[in-house]
């Protein structure tokens, strides 16, 4: 399996590189679906250019980089291009090796199930073989590397791709099974952008099932697992947010990169829900609607992790979709991440039931993004409303396509307990609907 | 679908430079020490010998200054002021300055300027409430805001430099605010907001939107022109607002301010349809402490009113360059203001020494020789406090009648340009190209732009390039804007190479911008500067201070930038709230379904009837049917 890896590392090495040298590179650097004002290269450089003025680059409103990132520039800024291609292939490595891990679980705890007889009899073309199961991890890379959004997003250097290299190897020392550095690196993850605060809940269930630790209350051995937990995590946010304390020698940063994240202030077009909204939206209504649709990124975790306390895996792909739809300055490099976990429910295909609209959807609007703007921003003949509908349109398909995978899979979850051919209590074939 | 595209805004920037000496041609601490000096401003000394040692390096530019020495006392003895009584030694001046362009426009600039004797300093202690010439609006205003220095100017219209050389006394278009505190106001941004929006009201102006979008605090550009070497700059504010449309109702409450209003003096010319009937318009209100004699015994507040205008006669009578006051002004003057130490009309004759030119008339024998701008000028002068300035006629009516035609103009020695360069509405580029034509001095020039907010300046794009070569700026000060709260102060010094073009340039994006922005309008554009400065000059060539005669300060400043702006449509706000809403609604419906309800057979729902029927016999405690 190595050997195709390589390949596949090879081939995405390639393309990328010569996207770096080719004129398209300054095409995708300005691109807003691309880059949005949180993770833009050129705001980056700006920054750095502010630091070597003597002023400090959060006293503007460019740079929302958090300092760490400053310093991994400040050294590295000439090596970047490469920075961002190690970054997106380790990334896919680590993708491939997490998928390769949550596949041989799957298969072990089916095998119990199988042998202790818990499936219904007519489950059994439900089941997963290793004969499909084989080539995901491969898929779940390829998905990563070749994925048109990863390749722009990369070839843009945005900094989302390391962002996602740190979040992908956050599910990998979780799936491993390391407590400490996946609470380090979700720490990581948070600093550098927040949302991900979310993963909390499913790593902390993924540990306490691997851990056989039945999530009861009022157990203690849940409590202190829970707590060892949150002390790794929250520990090692402040030991990282002191450190960026005294890189900076100030606390510039919290409201720059966190209030810039939260409250909203550049209204920049980008393909998230957030933008339009707030342009629109009356000043005097702005800080409660800011609240309700910031919400939405947090609000679901609590109810997914109770529906989907067996899975923790599921709900990692899940918090991760809902972050990048709902967060307020998404991009498509963001888009991509979730993406690529797809192939890993690939069992779901037949409980899905519209994907083929949702990704018509998406590949229209991915094709229509660039040719609204063009229209509105250079041609001059649409205006905003034309980009804003595909932008809709789009977040509307990436809902459309969460929610199916989400359906999908509780549905098949349903069938493996109940049976997959049910009947009605007159004998005749039932149709399953949601009560 | 075309209403979307026209936000407008503008950028302003001005350039700010320093021509100095070889020798003392350096930074900008050496400019302040000029301010700083004590008889920066004084119009007491009275010897004549002005002109004599400069034998300066101007001789290339002033075509033909034949020496006009003959009395040049004469005309600077007029300018003692008479002893006045020592309690109150509160004085007025007016004078008027006529420059025939060489485009064939002419160039009218008034200057008031009053003297209020008062100790500034102790002022904080006994309240001021006795006002003689000095008006009291502004006076008040002066000690309630704790103002140190005030210098305020609206104007209408487009100086072209490349045509009428430089104007006197610098303005940028719309209006521009700028004022040093005093350095025990605590709270300066409070002060501030108060003061202008109190100004507003005296000039009846939209002063009042000057917010801290708009202020800046520059580092370097603005020092103070009058007593006192304050530099912390966290007591200066500086605001443009160059959409400010300029009009009659600024000009009532501007001529409102002087000792005769515009009842006698040169005020009387003020007529505010000839005068807004114009190419140019400025009019400005200068504020400062100075000094009452050289030794800085005693102090005074100054408040100088200048007001300067540039007629377009050539064009509009057919061709001829004849002008009179009368047909420049539809009044002629008949008294000088009662109130005045001196009144004066000053015609440059400096292309006309031989009278070969032009012909004045009345003619007069009285002349006065200034260095302007390290331009040797001459001038005729007339002395309205002298009953022989009316003649007979008791009515005083300059006319000049041009007899040749006029040679070429010289080239500014330095002058500025700027566009936006780059197409679309999400990126750009500023280019600021300063000219130096002097053939072999290289000039130190501060450069200040002051960007709005919804402009993105990046400032690793910046580039400086004079003769096509790298020019590093040697200072550079650079504040970036905050959304909504404070715009980009970018300020630099660059060496000028001589005769070169020197090209600034720095790439920024537009923001999406909110509805209260995207409004339009048009600013003119102006170039300014400050003259030299010599102890015994015409008001107009004694604003800003320098030391050496060949050495002065020129302020440039560039065309304001029109640059177009991505805007949100809102024909439809509310469709867009409810569309996103909707988005939302089935994000959270699909998720609120699938976590709260479970997958169930799909069972048939018995027919209404039998339903009912059950409900009955529930009801009843029967059985029910199956």
């Amino acid at each position: 399996m190595a050997a195709p890896l390589t390949l596949l590392l090879i081939v995405a090495v390639t393309i990328r590189a010569v996207l770096f040298r080719s004129s398209l590179a300054e095409l995708i650097l300005e691109r807003v679906e691309v880059v949005s004002p949180l993770n833009a290269w050129k705001r980056v450089v700006e920054g750095l250019a502010l630091l070597d003025l003597g002023v400090s680059p959060y006293s503007g409103d460019v740079f929302h980089e958090t300092p760490l990132m400053i310093y991994l520039f400040h050294f590295m800024v000439d090596y970047a291009e490469i920075v961002f291609m190690i970054a997106d292939g380790l990334t896919a490595v680590a993708l491939y090796l997490s998928i390769q891990t949550y596949n041989k679980n799957v298969f072990r705890k089916q095998k119990y199930a199988l042998e202790s007889d818990r499936y219904p009899a007519d489950c059994l073309e439900l089941l997963r073989s290793p004969k499909e199961m084989f080539y995901i991890p491969l898929k779940v890379a390829m998905f990563y590397l070749l994925n048109p959004f990863t390749i722009l997003s990369c070839v843009a250097k945005s900094t989302c791709g390391l962002n996602n290299a740190i979040i992908a190897l956050f599910i990998l020392c979780t799936l491993k099974g390391s407590a400490l550095l996946s609470g380090i690196l979700l720490a990581l993850a948070t600093y550098q952008s927040i949302y991900p605060l979310t993963l909390f809940a499913p790593a902390l269930l993924f540990f306490l099932q691997r851990l056989y630790i039945p999530v009861n209350l009022r157990r203690s051995s849940f409590w202190f697992f829970t707590l060892q937990y949150a002390f790794i995590y929250v520990g090692s946010l402040v030991v990282i947010t002191g450190l960026s304390f005294f890189l900076l020698g100030s606390w510039d940063f919290i409201p720059s990169v966190y209030g810039f994240i939260f409250s909203v202030p550049d209204l920049t077009p980008n393909i998230g829900l957030f933008w339009y909204f707030f342009a629109e939206m009356f000043e005097h209504f702005r800080l409660f609607f800011i609240c309700v649709f910031q919400i939405n990124v947090f609000f679901y975790t609590i109810p997914l992790s109770i529906k989907l306390k067996e899975h923790p895996v599921f709900l990692i792909f899940m918090q991760i979709a809902i972050i990048s739809i709902f967060k307020s300055y998404p991009t498509v490099g963001d888009v991509a991440l979730y993406m690529a976990f797809l192939p890993a429910w690939s069992h779901l295909y037949r409980f899905l039931r519209n994907i083929f609209l949702v990704s018509c959807v998406l590949l229209a609007c991915s094709a229509l993004f660039p040719v609204l703007w063009h229209l509105w921003i250079y041609a001059g003949s649409a205006n905003s409303n034309f980009y804003y509908a595909i932008t809709l349109l789009f977040n509307f398909g990436q809902i459309l396509l969460v929610s199916d995978y989400f359906y999908a899979y509780l549905r098949r979850e349903h069938h493996l307990t109940h049976g997959l051919y049910l009947k009605k209590k007159d004998g005749t074939e039932a149709t399953l609907v949601l009560k | 679908m075309a209403a979307h595209r026209c936000g407008l805004s503008l950028v302003c920037i001005l350039i700010f430079s320093s021509l100095a000496h070889p020798s003392s041609c350096d930074t900008l601490e050496k400019a302040n020490d000029n301010t700083a000096t004590k008889r920066s401003i004084s119009e007491v000394n009275t010897d004549g010998s002005v002109a004599g040692e400069d034998m300066n390096e101007r001789q290339w530019q002033s075509t033909d200054v034949e020496v006009n020495r003959s009395d040049g006392t004469k005309t600077s003895e007029t300018f003692t002021p008479a002893p006045a009584p020592a309690p109150a030694r509160d004085q007025f001046q007016e004078e008027l300055v006529i420059r025939p362009l060489h485009s064939g426009d002419i160039y009218a600039s008034f200057q008031f300027r009053t003297l209020w004797d008062t100790d500034f300093l102790q002022e904080r202690q006994k309240k001021v409430s006795h006002y003689r010439l000095f008006p009291k609006s502004l006076g008040q205003v002066l000690s309630k805001f704790s103002v140190r220095e005030l210098h305020i100017s609206f104007t209408q219209g487009f100086w072209r430099t490349m045509q009428w050389g430089q104007p006197f006394i610098p303005s940028p278009p719309g209006a521009e605010l700028w004022v040093w505190f005093h350095h025990t106001v605590s709270d300066v941004d409070g002060n501030w907001k108060e003061l202008t929006n109190v100004l507003s009201g005296i000039f009846c102006a939209s002063l009042n939107f000057i917010d801290m979008t708009n202020t800046v605090q520059p580092s370097a550009s603005f020092k103070p022109l009058g007593l006192g070497n304050a530099t912390d700059h966290r007591f200066l504010r500086y605001a443009t607002l160059p959409r400010e449309i300029v009009c009659t109702e600024n000009l009532t409450p501007w001529k409102k301010l002087l000792p005769c209003g515009s009842k006698a003096g040169l005020a009387v010319l003020m007529k505010s349809e000839k005068l807004f009937h114009s190419s140019f318009h400025s009019q400005a209100v200068h504020i400062r402490p100075i000094c009452q004699d050289e030794q800085c015994t005693s102090k005074a507040w100054e408040l100088r009113q200048t007001l300067n205008v540039v007629f377009d006669h050539y064009t509009s009578g057919q061709g001829k360059k004849e002008w009179s006051l009368f047909k420049m002004f539809s009044r002629t003057l008949t008294e000088a203001c009662p109130l005045a130490s001196s009144s004066k009309v000053y015609v440059d004759i400096t292309d006309n020494p031989e009278g070969e030119l032009f012909e004045l008339s009345p003619a007069t024998h009285l002349l006065s020789r200034a260095v302007v701008l390290g331009d040797r000028r001459t001038y005729s002068v007339y002395d309205l406090t002298r009953a022989e300035t009316f003649g007979q006629l008791r009515s005083f009516n300059l006319l000049l009648r041009w007899k040749g035609d006029s040679g070429d103009m010289l080239r500014p020695l330095l002058h500025a340009e700027r566009y936006v360069a780059g197409f679309g509405l999400q990126t750009g580029e500023i280019h600021t190209v300063i000219y130096n034509n002097h053939p072999y001095r290289a000039f130190p020039v501060l450069l200040m732009d002051s960007v709005p907010w919804y402009l993105q300046l990046y400032v690793h794009t910046l580039t400086v390039t004079s003769k096509s070569r790298d020019n590093k700026p040697s200072y550079i000060h650079y504040q970036p804007a905050k959304d909504r709260h404070r715009p980009h102060l970018l300020e630099m010094l660059i060496q000028l190479p001589p005769h070169s073009m020197t090209e600034v340039t720095v790439q920024f994006e537009r923001a999406l911008i909110l509805k209260d922005l995207t409004s339009s309008a048009l600013v003119p554009s102006m170039v300014a500067m400050s003259t030299n400065f010599t102890q015994d000059q015409p008001l107009f060539s004694s604003f800003v201070p320098v030391k050496e005669e060949s050495s002065y300060f020129v302020r440039v400043y560039t065309e304001p930038l029109l640059v177009n702006l991505p805007t949100p449509d809102f024909s439809m706000p509310y469709n867009v709230i409810c569309l996103t809403c909707t988005v939302v609604a089935v994000g959270y419906g699909s998720f609120y379904n699938l976590l709260t309800r479970t997958f169930q057979v799909d069972e048939p729902s018995p027919p209404l009837a039998k339903r009912l029927a059950n409900f009955i016999r529930r009801i009843r405690g029967v059985p029910l049917l199956a």
